[in-house]
């Protein structure tokens, strides 16, 4: 499984994932040729800044890149901007970019996911959504001379967006479809301070309010919601999720199940891996897990995946984290929140707005949510790593 | 070997205080205390660890 030194590694998708793969290849001494195939025009950058100091105008954009340029050269791939792979041919070993085709002795897929868009709703100037540096640059421009924000989406894109917006000034409603706000893998475990935590810093939380139109000609101004009543809006985001970036692959013969179905080890066919938020691993026992659109999740997941081919050694299990800052509280999540396991407070106080929870399976740690409490966050999430058993002794209270 | 860790790009994970705890450490905010920059040849391999799995790019190695 090893790489041999005249081998080539062709890598479709230039963002953490992407870029990760790439520099840790080289990091373990991988010298043969690395194609990294980006479809947007910039180099790699980070997304957690962009519905964060990007959007608040704390940092420029160009902040948002991973490396400088000097650095970004030393690691000698062949970066092809604005470049799009179109399909992929697992016996020959190709992957048809543009008019071109690729050959790979090693194929990384880290693609990821696009916006997803509203059913039956037409795009109209004013409506945005928030994946790509380019989508938070002009949303940027366009909340600077908003008043009223409509964030479509309770997930945790539409409430960092709806935090981002209160900073800047403006007036915010927040629109959930179903009845409370979720945090990635924790569901709607926090929907209650979650909640609070918007109202206490102005957000006008609506929930179980479905979007049916959109009001407004040359320009948006407001939504209609099913109820028929219409919540107006200078801009309009909507924050409803990502759709795996897979329709390249579509007759490649890859199993494709809400994203590129692998093993425990990101291996989707032979010679071709999938990281990042594309990919859907399996888990040591087989089961397809969900996938962790998490940052953390595609830099740890591009590590593994060229640690193996480096080395041909695979990596442990990597274990969901991601983080959030609403209105200046911190959010951390670490592990895996199965069933309806409830959470148990382990230290701080959820009155006093600091608190560190964790779930269990049986008595066994699973899973560690801080809230405002880094460091008490981190003991927790050593309690997941080892499957600890939760015992009166583990509770900090 | 020589580490930077740039306070204004963390963002608090705690990743590099959970595998070189003798190396970082995070303030009551979480955001990252850099403990020495000059590291032994023995946390070498746990201070590149950190720098990798820093999600927001912020520790720097200078070999």
């Amino acid at each position: 499984m090893a790489l041999a030194s005249g081998d080539s590694v062709v890598i479709v998708g230039a963002g953490v994932a992407g870029l990760t793969a790439a520099r840790a290849l080289r990091e373990e001494g991988f010298t043969g040729p690395i194609s990294l195939i980006g479809d947007e025009v910039h180099p790699p950058y980070l997304r957690p800044p962009l519905s964060k100091q990007v959007l608040t105008g704390e940092w420029t954009a160009d902040r948002a890149h991973l490396l400088d340029p000097v650095e970004f050269d030393g690691l000698g791939l062949e970066w092809r901007p604005g470049a799009r792979a179109h399909s992929l041919d697992i016996a020959n070993h190709t992957v048809a970019v543009g008019g071109t085709l690729l050959r790979y002795d090693s194929l990384i897929i880290a693609t990821g996911v696009a916006a997803r868009q509203l059913d039956g709703v037409p795009a109209l100037p004013g409506v945005h959504t928030l994946r790509t540096i380019d989508d938070a640059v002009a949303l940027r421009a366009d909340l600077g001379t908003a008043r009223r924000l409509v964030v479509v989406g309770n997930g945790v894109l539409g409430s960092e967006v709806a935090s981002a917006a209160r900073k800047l000034g403006l007036e915010v409603v927040l629109l959930g479809r179903t009845a409370a706000l979720r945090l990635g893998q924790l569901g709607d475990r926090l929907a209650v301070p979650l909640e609070q935590l918007h109202r206490e810093n102005g957000v006008e939380v609506r929930l179980k309010a479905s979007v049916a139109g959109l009001v407004g000609t040359g320009r948006v101004e407001g939504v209609t919601l099913a109820d028929r009543s219409v919540v107006g809006a200078d801009v309009v985001v909507v924050a409803v999720g990502g759709v795996p970036s897979t329709g390249w692959l579509a007759g490649s013969g890859l199993e494709l199940s809400d994203g590129v179905l692998c093993n425990a080890v990101g291996c989707a066919a032979p010679d071709v891996y999938a990281v990042g938020d594309v990919a859907r691993w399996r888990s040591e026992a087989g089961s397809a897990l969900p996938r962790a659109e998490h940052n953390l999740n595609a830099i740890e997941q591009s590590l593994a995946v060229a640690h193996l081919l480096a080395r041909g050694e695979p990596s442990p299990a990597v274990v969901p984290f991601f983080w959030s800052e609403l209105h200046g509280t911190r959010i951390q999540v670490y592990g895996r929140f199965g069933g309806e396991s409830p959470l148990e407070v382990v230290a701080g106080d959820p009155a006093e707005r600091r608190f560190v929870a964790v779930t269990c399976e049986g008595r066994r740690v699973t899973g560690a949510v801080g809230w405002n409490m880094p460091r008490d966050f981190r003991d927790a999430r050593v309690l997941v790593d080892q499957s600890a058993e939760l015992t009166r002794e583990k509770v900090l209270l | 070997m020589h580490i930077t860790a740039d306070r204004d790009l963390c963002a608090a994970a705690g990743q590099c205080a959970s595998v070189a705890g003798d190396l970082f450490d995070q303030d009551d905010d979480g955001v990252v205390v850099l403990l020495t920059a000059e590291p032994s040849e023995a946390e070498e391999p746990a201070a590149r660890r950190a720098a990798r799995l820093c999600p927001a790019q912020a520790i720097r190695i200078i070999e």
